[in-house]
């Protein structure tokens, strides 16, 4: 398109850099520098990708939302011409619009960087392409050389999403001015050098948006009409001078009237839909602690919007606490009490500070005033933030639902986690760190919960919501809040963005953290801002309702047809745990998990039959590579169990996979015989089950129509072990994941659900015989594992969605929100183990999660873990997918090979208490845990079995370092070793698996 | 000033109630135990006066009234916090009218007074743990959700959770405060359990103190001006070794105090006494 002559090899490259962007977090560490060497490869994928490019539309649908942020990102920091000279805007959003313009145009822009800029730029390039869309190059690497770690994590390319995006923010904060203007200029001059462009502008069509501040005052300003959220936001901190802009965002009202929040990644024309382009500036996110803020301007918004927050009612406090907050506000605003005002309680009935505002609060509120005598209007809202943050409904947001019996009740959702409010009452508490997954699906929103102290099995809480609308919005609150509060960096957008499935919808922005961290480099003098007065008007957008948790019982149920929610005991009922359990805690632990749902569902009918042609061109894959078509496959719900259960590590370069086995293992009750389904046969016919519910049995049998025509396909698909990565918090620095799946978006929903089932359906056999299936394949598995030194230790992961979809969903009815596994329904088995334990030449994944925990849990037999010679050393050439899984759009063509020195050193405790696969015993509980730190994966499995009498305590720890050459494996494996012995002095190793794996072959990988 | 949840036992005031006569008779109890009243009354009398002269607090003593027998225990007719004084519907019918005379005390202290006038609600005191953050308030046989939930409206600053009792009389049976953050627990299983969801329950973070008697985890903690941190206790010739547990707390002042004859009619330390802070000014 508007690429330049010669150019083409360049933006080759960058789409392809683009694109590649999702899983260089994970996997291209050792890439970056390399960019230039490798450009030959590059070249050569980069023809394929073009094909790709090509097929248009339907990749850059899938373009991670964080990468089109970026994009747009650069393309809405708000520079001073902006209405005029908005080109960078206006080509932003148009790009967005179209893919393949957009690949180019950006490369472009990057290309006229370098023809100034000259290599430096090139180099930069690599690591920046998904941040540095216009304007940005320079500066974004000025920040780098300031921050030493993160620089040279960037040359290596793993900055990806994670720090590109923060550093870009970084940069752009803090010297947001100057560049804006500085390289705006710059841009604009190459860019009016485009004639396409001058085109484009001209095109543009604009609209004028009005956003109610939280002053109450009107701020207007005109977008394009296909901007993106975040430009009008952006245009609004601007207009407010607000730096520390990630707690705040922009709110609409939806046709139903309700508030949600506008999406800063989407455009607001598609939002909205309406001609309604009105909007309200409102706090999103809370700051726990408001003297952390870095601002007095920030703090200040904040007291606005609680000021309205206690004013309307929505945030409930005691007359005392109404009349000590509400003191605070006249000194902000007014400054000292004036003992010379006349009458003065007139002019305080103006202001509202209370929903019952009475002249005894008025007096209160005067009398507490007098005494702020002398206090700033920066020091009077901090007093008035320390108060109010105290407050228990601080920051909470509230949503109307009802429990499993059909009982009114709410859930707010914080910082901290989730509550449930009966009437005023908190009856139940849900920190995020006991949270492990969080979906919604139709009007039901579940959450997975950990097991506790006392309790030896993930429960499943359902809450029903009156529609699915709200159930959705309750689920982007959650993921918002946990990602904000819970992660360092926000979670990794879904990889496979091509494959994916169900929504992509990710927070985006900063995380606290990160906020944090972007605030502290704040270098400017004090804004100067006023105050207004609180006489403001409500506003008509914000406050929408005032939810109070007293009014949960006004409200009707919209869908009384079954009050009764469904709850999941993964456990299997009839598996009572004897004996004492034990509980390791892990609260200090950073948590993942893994799993996914089956809400995740199809994205696009283009993008599957794109799949599909994929599919049968692709060059013929060694038997257990997974292709697309299978990878597609995979990340419908149903698939999703079996590929976590062979999952493809994503790291690629080096791989030190340490197991530390410090326990004697448990032992399997050898009993079911089975048959495992092998991957490569064509699944089962999905056998519609019985069905509790009728939902349930519309799906199912729209899945029993679809499959057949799947089948063929499916036959030649193996393994699809990396759909995984799609959902595998690749954020190294993260703090914990909790895997947050969607059920599909709203928009979506009709059209893909025949495909939906398509996917899905497959997986759902009946699950009789998968069950039965499930403890041979295990063997299997663990034969496999023997064979290949690969790591030793089973995974197995359940997923309660995989449950709901088999239809074997039982209407069950624990009222009480705090379920206990007792009283749990009976947990389902999932049908699709079968599928899994093929033995493959993947690795296995290094990872376990909660979710392992489950399946060992179960009766069944578990095999732990396997023998294995004592030392071997094997070296074999791994072709893997790896890439693939995260690499999305690209992956479909293309079918990086990855060789791989693989070594395995395993060494054994002598007196191992046998490898005792045979030796019958009772599993009791199982546990697995798993912390990431910026390149170490630690997985702890603990598992507790009684055998004769006496119960063993086998500990399993996983350790996966990735990195470049420059680890020192022995160190590490030393460290590792020590470590474990420290925390677990009474026990014994028995037993040290190394397994690395070398990348051979240099591969530019995209 | 007065911030939210500032000065976590700091008092003023203590109102406290005499024993009647018809206490050893006719009081509630849940065992079938003999009481002395000479020895409940000599009990209270050293109880009162610890509060009075050893910790110096303004003592509201109201008079006893023959025919509530369990009138003594006022913790139960009102729950005080901060500036608000909500007045209780105890679960226990005979125990209903204790809370009048302990309303007009409370309203001559100028407290905001916040009746429980829903027929539907009753609640305990004794059921009712304030952290300094926040409300735990027990399910029991005395108090129920409603109950709850009006505790809730009259402490619109703070979470209040739920926590179902189901051993013993009141929550606080077999926990008390012993400290900003610190949580005395008995070691019984029910209480065990009641810390569990009390802790899950919380956004904030506890530290208990597990002591071997459930009932001697019922202590009274108090944060005053010269004193520092006050913890009156069971005395070692009742829980020998709860108290070895409670020498531990270096940082506090410990004040044993008997409570052998009240104990039988479920009467523990808190029990006998409202706590109040009231401040000079606001």
């Amino acid at each position: 398109m508007t690429t330049e002559a010669g150019s083409e090899t360049e933006v080759k490259e960058k789409a392809e850099e683009t694109s590649a962007q999702p899983d260089q977090s994970e996997t291209a560490e050792q890439e970056g520098q390399e960019v230039a060497n490798v450009e030959g490869e590059e070249k050569e994928k980069g023809k394929e990708k073009e094909k790709e490019g090509k097929e248009g539309k339907g990749i850059t649908r899938y373009l991670p939302t964080w990468f089109k942020k970026q994009k747009s990102q650069s393309q809405t920091s708000p520079t001073k011409e902006v209405p005029p000279a908005g080109e960078p805007v206006c080509k932003a959003t148009e790009g967005e619009e179209e893919p393949a313009p957009e690949v180019n145009g950006h490369a472009e822009e990057v290309e006229e960087k370098e023809e100034v800029k000259s290599e430096e730029a090139k180099e930069a390039t690599a690591a920046e392409s998904d941040s540095t869309a216009s304007a940005e190059t320079e500066p974004a690497r000025e920040e780098k050389v300031e921050d030493a770690t993160a620089k040279s994590e960037e040359k290596t390319k793993e900055a990806a999403e994670a720090e590109g995006a923060e550093e870009e923010q970084k940069e752009k904060e803090p010297q947001g001015h100057v560049e804006a203007e500085a390289d705006g200029g710059e841009s604009q001059t190459s860019i009016f050098q485009s004639p396409l462009r001058l085109v484009r502008k001209n095109k543009m069509k604009v609209v004028v948006c009005r956003v109610t501040l939280l002053d109450g005052t009107d701020f207007t300003c005109e977008v394009e009409k296909r901007a993106k959220g975040q430009y009008l936001f952006f245009k609004v901190c601007e207009h407010l001078n607000l730096l520390e802009k990630d707690y705040f965002g922009l709110t609409y009202k939806d046709s139903h009237d309700e508030k949600c929040w506008l999406d800063p990644t989407k455009e607001i024309k598609r939002q909205i839909r309406s001609n309604n382009w009105h909007f309200a500036f409102s706090v999103k996110f809370y700051p726990p602690d408001p003297s952390q803020l870095t601002e007095d301007i920030t703090r200040y918004l904040l007291c606005l919007q609680l000021r309205e927050d206690v004013s309307s009612g929505r945030l409930p406090c005691s007359f005392v606490t109404h009349a000590l907050l509400g003191s605070y506000t006249l000194q902000a605003e007014f400054g000292d009490y004036e003992p010379d005002q006349p009458r003065p309680l007139d002019f305080i009935s103006q202001l509202t500070f209370a929903p019952n505002q009475n002249k005894e609060m008025e007096e209160k509120i005067l009398e507490l005033h007098k005494s702020h005598r002398g206090m700033t209007p920066a020091q009077a809202d901090i007093q008035f933030l320390e108060n109010a943050k105290k407050l228990s409904m601080y920051g909470v947001d509230l949503h109307h639902a009802k429990d499993s019996e059909g009982v009114d009740i709410m859930l707010g959702v914080c910082a901290n986690g989730l509550l449930v409010y009966k009437d005023r009452l908190r009856i139940n508490r849900f920190a995020w760190p006991k949270i492990l997954k969080i979906s919604y699906k139709r009007n039901n929103f579940y959450i997975k919960i950990r097991p506790g102290e006392t309790e030896q099995f993930e429960s499943t809480v359902g809450f029903k919501l009156q529609n699915h609308r709200s159930a959705k919005k309750l689920w982007k609150v959650c993921v918002e809040n946990h990602s904000f509060f819970r992660l360092n960096a926000p979670e990794a957008p879904t990889k496979a963005r091509f494959l994916t499935l169900g929504s992509k919808f990710r927070y985006s922005g900063r995380t606290q953290a990160q906020t944090r961290l972007a605030s502290s480099l704040i270098d400017r003098p004090a804004p100067s801002f006023e105050r207004t007065s609180s006489k403001r008007i409500s506003r008509s957008l914000d406050g929408a309702p005032v939810i109070s948790i007293t009014e949960a019982g006004s409200e009707t149920a919209e869908n009384g047809r079954d009050p009764h929610l469904e709850l999941h005991s993964d456990s299997k009922s009839p598996l009572r745990v004897h004996g004492d359990n034990i509980y390791v805690r892990h609260s200090n632990l950073m948590l993942e998990d893994l799993d996914k749902t089956q809400d995740e569902v199809l994205k696009h009918q283009a993008s599957i039959s794109q799949l599909k042609r994929s599919f049968m061109e692709a060059p013929p894959p060694s038997p257990p590579q997974p292709n697309q078509w299978e990878k597609r496959l995979t990340s419908s719900p149903a698939t999703t169990i079996r590929v976590q259960q062979q999952q493809v590590t994503p790291e690629v370069e080096i791989e030190e996979t340490v197991v530390i086995q410090e326990v004697s293992r448990a032992v399997k009750p050898g009993l079911v015989p089975v048959t495992a389904d092998s991957p490569a046969t064509p699944p089962a016919e999905p056998e519609p089950k019985p069905q509790d519910q009728t939902e349930m049995v519309e799906e199912e049998a729209a899945a029993v129509e679809e499959v057949k025509p799947v089948k063929p396909e499916r036959a030649s698909s193996e393994s699809e072990s990396e759909e995984e990565a799609e959902y595998q918090p690749n954020v190294a620095a993260s703090i914990s994941q909790t895997k947050i799946p969607e059920e599909k978006e709203e928009e979506e929903e009709q059209m893909t659900k025949e495909e939906e089932r398509q996917q899905v359906s497959p997986p759902v056999v009946p699950a009789p015989p998968v069950e039965a299936s499930e403890p041979a394949e295990e063997l299997s598995q663990e034969e496999e594992e023997a064979k290949k030194e690969d790591t030793s230790v089973v995974e197995e992961k359940k997923d309660d969605q995989e449950e709901k979809e088999s239809g074997r969903e039982t209407e069950e009815s624990t009222d009480d929100p705090m379920v206990t596994p007792e009283e749990a329904p009976e947990g389902l088995i999932l049908p699709d183990e079968t599928l899994v334990a093929k033995p493959t030449e993947e690795q296995e994944r290094p990872k376990m999660n909660g979710e392992a925990s489950l399946v060992e849990v179960d009766p069944r037999l578990q095999v732990i873990c396997c023998s294995e010679p004592p030392v071997v050393k094997t070296e074999m050439v791994t072709i893997s997918d790896t890439f693939a899984a995260q690499k999305t759009e690209i992956a479909t063509k293309e079918v990086p090979i990855v060789h791989t020195e693989t070594k395995t050193i395993t060494y054994e405790a002598a007196q191992l208490d046998g490898n005792g696969d045979g030796e019958p015993g009772v599993l009791m509980t199982a546990q697995t845990i798993t912390s990431e730190s910026l390149c170490t994966t630690t997985t702890t499995h603990i598992t507790k079995t009684l055998k004769g009498g006496l119960s063993e305590t086998r500990i399993e720890k996983r350790i996966v370092i990735t990195g470049d050459c420059d680890i020192d494996h022995d160190q590490a494996l030393a460290q590792a070793i020590k470590e474990a012995k420290e925390q677990h002095p009474d026990m014994s190793v028995t037993r040290v698996v190394v397994h690395k794996e070398t990348e051979l072959a240099e591969e530019e990988e995209d | 000033m007065a911030g939210l949840m500032a000065g976590f036992g700091h008092y003023t005031h203590a109102v406290v109630r005499g024993i009647p006569a018809s206490l050893a008779k006719e009081a509630l109890r849940t065992s079938q135990a003999e009481v002395d009243l000479t020895g409940a009354r000599t009990e209270h009398d050293a109880y009162v006066e610890v509060l009075r002269t050893k910790l110096g607090l303004e003592v509201v003593e109201l008079p006893a009234d023959e025919s509530l027998p369990d009138c003594v225990f006022v913790e139960d007719a009102a729950v005080v916090c901060g500036e608000t004084a909500l007045i209780t519907r105890p679960g226990a019918e005979s125990r209903r009218r204790e809370t009048e005379v302990m309303k007009e005390a409370l309203k001559d202290l100028n407290l905001n007074i916040v009746e429980m006038t829903d027929e539907n609600a009753t609640l305990d005191g004794g059921d009712v743990l304030f952290t300094g953050r926040e409300f735990f308030v027990g399910l029991s046989k005395r108090t129920n959700q409603r109950g709850a939930e009006i505790l809730a409206d009259a402490f619109k600053d703070y979470a209040v959770s739920t926590v179902p009792v189901l051993e013993g009389l009141h929550l606080k049976s077999f926990c008390s405060m012993g400290g900003p953050g610190l949580i005395i627990i008995g070691s019984s299983e029910p209480a065990q359990k009641a810390l569990k969801i009390m802790q899950q329950m919380s956004d904030h973070r506890y530290d208990k103190l597990t002591v071997p008697d459930d009932i001697a985890a019922n202590c009274i903690y108090m944060n005053l001006p010269d004193k520092g941190h006050v913890l009156l206790h069971c005395t070692a010739e009742e829980f020998p070794e709860s108290v070895k547990v409670f020498e531990k707390l270096k940082d506090h002042m410990l004040i044993p105090v008997s409570n052998l004859e009240k104990v039988k009619v479920d009467g523990a330390l808190t029990c006998c006494s409202v706590l109040i802070n009231k401040k000079a000014n606001i």
